[in-house]
């Protein structure tokens, strides 16, 4: 199975995250009829981020179901629907929006499988959008995704790149279980080639988006970006940054990650979300446990403050990581460490 | 009117529900099994009346208080009595408990311990069959206290907009663990609801199996033949507590749990099928005879089976096929 586009067989056509998105959601169900869409506005108006735009007149409103705002009831249904044969694709506007369906997903769509000794299956995806940024505010830019990996039984994933987007959301529409994909608004419009066939990127699988030899920056979504802009400054300097992109919080890519750590010995843990409890503190304990004797210093997490998301731009930058803040850490680590 | 075989199918489904009610709370009782026991005593006439109307092909979701529309829509005895008492063959392999299972072999979407976490489920099921356009009705099990969680009138309102083939069976039997009713909400009947979201609501008499059937029977063809959702308001009563500790005294009137004990679902079509010489005394006792023997085996097995080693599979927790098979 291909883990990028360049190892994709076939030709490539260059697209923005949400059309291979789009791309990828026609593709499925033309495939397979039991793939159907519904979400508020995806129907007539093509999804709020034009995700599902002309879905609605290619395959009909038998399949392409606007919604009332119904979050819980939505996801609630999608899990029924899927536990009677179908693989219903939800759109939920905003990851802000997810704790209003907290039930469903945790109580319901996690655990049908296991409770029930494997009897049940809930083959499902839920898309959301998620970022935090300015003018979004308390209420429409959350960066909630750590919060989901507490529950067993969901599976997580988070495209960065278009060929990504299109093989994570073709394997999570196949996987025989719920799955809730996040997709960053700071990803949306970035161009990237994406195979046209039959593409898929395995879930639980990370890509090492740069190889390096000095240090390890494991971040997601849109922190690769700017994980990458910081790498990219630190070359100038001499420092070599490998920077590890999750793709899937759950489950997590265990190997890649303690493979590039233990190759660089040096670890720093990036992430949108809240440090406390967080995804990243999953991670830097994950590798402290595993490579405390090799590692050259301590695990460095550099995440959100633990704050609502604010309105305005200065206070959101204040809130969320920063390349100023990647390369100071990167050079505080490279010190104490000893780079050369 | 039900022919005579029929209406004694129905007595002897209800008779297994309530023996089986009476088995759970013996191995509650003598600590022979885990968590706790919801009773169903009282109840019998609505998971009988429901299930036997239905095709087998039509499916259901239950809750916590469910054991009996399991019975009814046709689970095996001993899988289920393994499970409430957590044995390693249970029907969740002792995952979930009698308040978590589900298995499609018999058309058993699954129930849960949120109340009114399943009824979108049930909802979804109906969406499917929407979508694929195949004929199943679903059920969705809940009662008085679920019908105001937020994600029922979600899911309602979405039945009556799509025209899903649902049946909201509300069994009201008017208390949500203690706090009753009248204290709950301000309307006298919860079917006046069906109305708010577009389509019929009906309150019947939920003691009664043969009104039960013929209600689940119409709301049944209807859904079938594209005419939408049916909310049937059952009224009943439970007469035990919430839970296996519960005596239900505190919180309510004697006189109203004899009252209502006199209006036993049981007796009642026992008492009709007699009156119309459709059954004797003789053949009801030997009738029960033989559900509680049969009861009695079936547990004894179940109470010698093993519990799961103790152990975790980490295997178990994402589906690795496509079709789910246990």
């Amino acid at each position: 199975m291909a883990n990028s586009p360049a190892e994709a067989q076939g030709s490539v056509k260059e697209m923005r995250m949400q059309e291979a998105l789009r791309e990828t959601l026609r593709y499925e169900m033309a495939r397979d009829g039991r793939v159907f869409v519904m979400g508020e506005d995806v129907a007539l108006f093509g999804g709020a981020y034009g995700v599902t735009r002309g879905l609605l007149q290619e395959f009909g409103e038998g399949r392409v179901l606007d919604t009332p705002i119904s979050e819980s009831a939505l996801i609630g249904l999608a899990v029924g629907a899927a536990i009677n044969g179908m693989r219903p694709v939800v759109e939920i506007q905003f990851s802000d929006l997810l704790p209003l369906a907290m039930d469903q997903l945790a109580s319901h769509a996690a655990r049908y499988h296991y409770m029930t000794g494997g009897r049940i299956n809930v083959p499902m995806v839920v898309r959301n959008k998620f970022a935090t940024r300015p003018g979004g505010g308390p209420s429409h830019s959350s960066c909630n995704h750590g919060a989901f990996i507490h529950f067993p039984g969901l599976k997580i994933i988070m495209p960065t790149t278009p060929a990504d987007a299109k093989g994570l959301l073709l394997s999570a529409i196949r996987d025989p279980n719920p799955v809730l994909c996040f997709e960053s608004h700071y990803l949306y419009g970035i161009r990237g080639p994406v195979p046209e066939d039959d593409y898929t990127v395995p879930i639980g699988v990370a890509a090492v988006r740069r190889a390096g030899k000095d240090l390890t920056i494991v971040t997601c979504g849109g922190m690769v970006l700017k994980a990458d802009a910081a790498a990219d400054a630190l070359k100038e300097k001499g420092i070599d940054i490998e920077i590890v992109d999750l793709r899937s919080l759950a489950p997590l890519d265990k190997e890649t990650i303690l493979g590039s750590v233990a190759k660089t010995r040096r670890a720093i843990v990036l992430d949108e979300g809240p440090m406390i409890g967080g995804i990243s503190a999953e991670i830097a304990a994950m590798i402290q446990e595993n490579l405390f004797a090799d590692l050259k210093g301590p695990v460095v997490r550099i995440a959100a403050q633990p704050i609502p998301p604010p309105h305005s731009p200065p206070l959101v930058d204040a809130m969320i990581p920063d390349v100023g803040q990647i390369i100071d850490a990167v050079m505080r680590l490279a010190e104490g460490g000893k780079i050369s | 009117m039900l022919d005579t075989a029929k209406r004694k199918a129905l007595l002897r489904q209800m008779i297994l529900v309530r023996a089986f009610e009476e088995k759970l709370e013996d191995l509650y009782q003598r600590k022979a099994m885990f968590g706790s026991t919801h009773s169903y005593r009282g109840q019998e006439a609505i998971a009988v009346g429901v299930c036997s109307a239905l095709q087998p092909t039509d499916l259901i979701a239950s809750y916590h208080r469910g054991t009996g529309h399991l019975i009814a829509k046709g689970a095996d005895l001993y899988r289920l009595l393994c499970e409430c008492m957590g044995k390693a063959d249970g029907y969740s392999k002792g995952r979930g408990g009698k308040m978590h299972m589900g298995d499609m072999a018999f058309g058993f979407l699954g129930n849960t311990g949120t109340v009114g976490g399943t009824v979108p489920t049930a909802t979804g099921a109906a969406l499917a069959a929407k979508v694929r356009g195949s004929k199943e009705v679903v059920v969705s099990f809940f009662g008085d206290g679920a019908a105001n969680q937020g994600v029922v009138h979600e899911s309602m309102n979405l039945a009556g907009l799509w025209k899903l083939p649902v049946i909201y069976v509300c069994e009201n039997n008017q208390y949500a663990m203690t706090v009753s009713f009248e204290k709950s909400v301000a309307i006298k009947h919860l079917s006046e609801r069906g109305a708010a979201y577009g389509f019929e609501g009906k309150t019947i008499d939920g003691n009664d199996v043969e009104a039960v059937y013929e209600a689940t029977e119409q709301a049944a063809a209807k859904g079938r033949s594209g005419g939408g959702a049916t909310f049937l308001e059952c009224v009943t009563y439970r007469w035990d507590g919430h839970f296996g500790g519960d005596p239900g005294t505190g919180y309510r009137p004697k006189e109203e749990i004899e009252a209502w004990k006199q209006k036993c679902p049981i007796k009642r079509l026992k008492e009709n099928l007699i009156r119309q010489g459709q059954l004797t005394e003789q053949e009801f006792e030997k009738m029960s005879a033989e559900i509680y023997a049969q009861l009695g085996e079936v547990a004894q097995r179940a109470e010698a089976a093993p519990l799961p080693k103790k152990e975790v599979d980490l295997n178990s927790v994402y589906a690795t096929a496509e079709v789910a098979d246990g």
